[in-house]
């Protein structure tokens, strides 16, 4: 019987890696397609309510958010802990809100103002005081298309 | 001359700069979906005008729904758990059996339906106290959408045999008139206690 051994190291061949980076590369252009940054620091704590019956907003340019609940960790001290409102980087009063959704129209593009929708994205456990508040508020910049902000629920 | 072979790039660190980008974008990335419950408010009314008392609207046509400042719910005057509160919305609008007590049917042809009875007149007024929590009062919006659209998606798969949403928007516009959505945010008021 003969045998013949060429080598005794076969051995496994090792995996080539070559479409490692495209792989890589798919996946990254996934993110940097689906991804959007964050437009605003939260200064303002809040987890928004569940709902089932909900729209998605489709285009985010006509969008301006209004952000209610506490103050975050670090500015309860300067700002206590009643619920506030946030619109774009700071704190708004809500006799100011009427102004500031007014100011915030006038940059849009003038075919876009009448569009515009209101987001208030509002903590669960905040009182409607300050939402009736708000509405009043938008009611007289003439912001009259809103939606609350909410996350859809899981079936139970 | 002798030929010179270029020599091959490297491509072996490629991965890693792609890998860097990936985390980058995964980390920074909020996948979070603009989602919402889509209101329209009623215009302001002028300073100079006094506040219109509820006169014209026929007391059978309102439906009334309060929260109070516990979340406790009560809807034409009886206490009720938000589980009903959907069956009995949909009621109030639909008033299949033209129930006295229920909002006036009006005759309406509607192109692509036909002639339906619809209650045209309903108004389904929501009123709230100050001390009421947001996702109290989230539920009971949710559910009167939800008796809405409970209600557009039967007629939808009656008449068209599929939902509203995958109907056309003339279709969607027709079902619309049958069921037009009237939920009345009402004024701010002060239930009981002095502010």
């Amino acid at each position: 019987m003969a045998k013949i051994r060429k080598d005794e190291k076969k051995g496994v061949p090792a995996i080539s890696t070559a479409s490692l980076p495209d792989i890589i590369f798919m996946l990254l252009f996934f993110f940097m397609a689906t991804t959007s940054m964050k437009e605003v620091t939260y200064m303002v704590r809040f987890s928004v309510p569940e709902a089932t019956e909900l729209t998605k907003l489709e285009k985010k340019t006509l969008v301006r958010y209004i952000y209610v609940g506490e103050p975050r960790m670090d500015l309860i001290k300067t700002h206590g802990t009643e619920s506030r409102i946030q619109i774009d980087d700071e704190f708004v009063d809500v006799n100011n809100i009427d102004q500031t959704i007014t100011l915030e129209r006038e940059s849009m593009n003038e075919a876009d103002q009448p569009k515009l929708i209101v987001s208030i994205k509002a903590d669960k456990e905040t009182k409607m005081g300050i939402i009736t508040d708000i509405k009043q508020e938008l009611r007289d910049a003439y912001a009259l298309k809103i939606s609350y902000a909410a996350v859809s629920k899981v079936n139970d | 001359m002798s030929k010179r072979a270029v020599p091959e790039i490297n491509a072996s660190s490629m991965a890693d700069i792609s890998f860097l980008l990936l985390i980058f974008f995964l980390v920074t990335t909020s996948m979070a979906v603009n989602k919402g419950l889509t209101r329209k408010l009623p215009p302001p009314i002028p300073k100079d005008q006094p506040v219109p008392e509820q006169v014209d609207v026929n007391k059978r046509n309102v439906f009334v729904v309060l929260i109070n400042s516990q979340n406790q719910l009560m809807v034409q005057g009886k206490q009720m758990d938000i589980k009903e509160l959907r069956t009995k919305t949909k009621e109030f609008i639909k008033n299949e059996f033209n129930d006295v007590n229920l909002p006036v049917l009006t005759q309406v042809t509607i192109k692509s339906i036909g002639t339906v009875n619809v209650t045209k007149d309903h108004v389904i007024s929501l009123q709230n106290d100050r001390g009421t929590d947001y996702q109290a009062y989230l539920e009971v919006q949710n559910e009167l959408v939800a008796a809405y659209n409970e209600l557009r998606d039967e007629l939808a798969k009656e008449k068209f045999g599929t939902y509203f949403n995958n109907l056309e928007e003339e279709s969607q516009n027709a079902i619309q008139k049958v069921y037009p959505q009237k939920i009345s945010e009402a004024e701010p008021k002060n239930y009981g206690g002095v502010k």
